[in-house]
């Protein structure tokens, strides 16, 4: 498999406060690479250090085989980077901001296509000042995507975004994902991460606590699992390795159907909290 | 979502970056059309020399003693000089906002060169002076009486002087965008020089009336001699006499004016910020 991002003991101070202390990451081409984290936990300068904005105190990067702290042109034309919060480009509109970020690489995408993939064709010719928050956020993405990137790095992409255009933008990155294009998404949504992520990374006090698959993370998939019931309106909750066994036994005390009876193994929020929790 | 299938369009490996000329050309394209959909900076822009220029036409409408020349088109020749250095306060201002509103970013994460970014900037600077230099010369012939020079070594010396100055004020520009701590702060922070200059360089009030150490200080910067050689230009030999040293002193003009010019560029290369303070 070959890789997209090499990092090797990165670390970054600011003043006193080490923001990133060490951190070890491989991210596969083609796949979708969450990073998730509490905020000053060190993901952004992680992500910052990778897209070339940042420089490192030690440790060694390597993104799509080039040093970022020596960006060139080059490399440059070969990933993408929507950044967390831009109200720039106001008075143009949506086609003609496209256009002319295409021009700026070497072999973009065809812009209407591009509009039209984020889903903003019937808004091509309004002014970006008259769209909204999360067509805004939209027009972001496609000047990210336009110079056809082999690496797209999305931070923090669809913060303020309703529940249907969240939807919609998951369906746009796995879309892209599916055409090879590596992604490196930091996000502080964990339904996000688990809808798009391949592999996912927690960062926490500069360091990486977990990484994994999102169904596995943290010893996801072979946690206690809590069986839950009632009887006679007394609640009982039980962690357990065997649920199955539980259950049935509870079938045959209660002769059948189980009052109130739900089974759950932690979600990927209840191991995320407990990672990110400082030791005590 | 496992993603097996390599990238079939793998980058080109010789793709061609577009020139940095033809990218700067196209900034400024894209530039110019966003001053001019700015609709109420546009006009104020363009309405604050010619509003200038009314009021003091009319209130010194006066003769000049002995010189056949009077004190509105003395201020026609400072007002010219003021419109010139427009580049000051409009890139001083405008990149401050852009740093600050994540335009800088966005465009640092792109291949887009940063001297096609300033070169952008500079003939935008070029065209906006050019319509305000226009539109105060034909107030300047319709109200007030200036005759425009018929011999063209006097309109070669105003190209000079103009591009000199246009280019040199707004690198100056590009290079006090650094001082504001944010866009909010920027138009305090630059307009208080501007005005400053405005008033010890001969805009309105002749440099022959100001106290020699406030007339040495303007010598230092390139208002005063963009002033001076606009004089030249508007009020022909007759005027000299009006002057300091009883002389335009031509050279002088342009080899300050090319001081700047080699000066604020290498002011912008060292000083120059994609990042505001606050990014690190």
């Amino acid at each position: 498999m070959r890789t997209a991002v090499t990092v090797r003991g990165l670390t970054k101070r600011y003043g006193d406060v080490q923001a990133v202390g060490g951190i070890d990451l491989d991210i596969h081409a083609g796949e979708v690479f969450a990073i998730l984290g509490p905020n000053g936990a060190g993901k952004s300068t992680t992500v910052e250090i990778m897209e070339g904005y940042r420089t490192r105190d030690a440790g060694e990067v390597s993104v799509l085989g080039a040093d970022p702290g020596r960006p060139t042109r080059e490399w440059r034309s070969r990933i993408g980077v929507v950044l967390q919060t831009s109200n720039d480009v106001a008075e143009v509109t949506v086609r003609e901001t496209v256009r002319h970020f295409a021009g700026y690489y070497p072999n973009p995408k065809d812009p209407d296509e591009v509009i039209e993939q984020v889903g903003l064709s019937d808004k091509a010719g309004k002014r970006i000042r008259q769209l909204s928050g999360g067509q805004r956020r939209r027009v972001d993405v496609a000047l990210g995507m336009i110079g056809g990137p082999e690496l797209l790095f999305l931070d923090e992409p669809t913060t303020g975004f309703d529940p249907e255009a969240r939807r919609q933008f998951w369906d746009l990155i796995q879309g892209l994902a599916h055409q090879g294009t590596t992604i490196v998404l930091t996000t502080h949504y964990l339904d996000e991460a688990e809808a798009l992520a391949d592999r996912v990374a927690v960062v926490a006090g500069g360091l990486i606590v977990a990484e994994g698959e999102p169904k596995t993370l943290g010893g996801r998939a072979t946690a206690k699992a809590k069986v839950s019931w009632s009887d006679e309106g007394e609640h009982h909750t039980l962690e357990t390795d065997t649920p199955t066994r539980t259950v049935l036994e509870l079938t045959h005390r209660f002769d059948g159907e189980v009052p109130e009876l739900t089974v759950t193994r932690p979600s990927l929020e209840d191991v995320y909290l407990q990672l990110i929790e400082p030791p005590a | 979502m496992t993603q097996t299938t390599a990238r079939t369009s793998a980058p080109a490996p010789a793709a061609k970056q577009p020139s940095a000329i033809r990218l700067g050309l196209s900034r400024a394209a894209f530039e110019t059309k966003m001053f001019f959909r700015e609709k109420d900076a546009v006009i104020f822009t363009f309405a604050f020399p010619i509003v200038l220029l009314v009021i003091f036409g009319s209130i010194f409408a006066d003769d000049l003693e002995g010189t056949g020349l009077n004190v509105s088109q003395l201020y026609v020749a400072g007002l010219i000089g003021s419109a010139a250095m427009t580049g000051f306060q409009n890139l001083g201002i405008g990149i401050a906002v852009d740093r600050d509103d994540g335009t800088l970013k966005r465009l640092l994460g792109t291949p887009l060169p940063r001297t096609s970014y300033f070169i952008g900037k500079a003939l935008n600077t070029l065209v906006v002076s050019f319509f305000q230099v226009v539109i105060l010369l034909a107030i300047g012939v319709t109200l007030f009486g200036l005759k425009l020079p018929s011999e063209v070594s006097a309109w070669l010396t105003f190209v000079w002087v103009f591009v000199l100055g246009v280019i040199g004020s707004s690198l100056l520009g590009i290079a006090v965008s650094s001082l504001p701590r944010s866009g909010k702060s920027a138009s305090a922070v630059i307009a208080m020089p501007f005005v400053v200059l405005q008033f010890i360089s001969g805009v309105f009030i002749p440099v022959s009336q100001l106290p020699a150490w406030l007339a040495n200080i303007a010598s230092f910067f390139p208002l005063k001699w963009m002033c001076q050689g606009f004089r030249s230009v508007f009020l022909g030999d007759a005027g000299a006499t009006l002057e300091l040293t009883k002389s335009y002193e031509l050279d002088r003009v342009a080899l300050i004016l090319g001081a700047w010019v080699v000066g604020g560029l290498v002011l912008c290369l060292v000083t120059f910020r994609w990042k505001s303070r606050r990014d690190g």
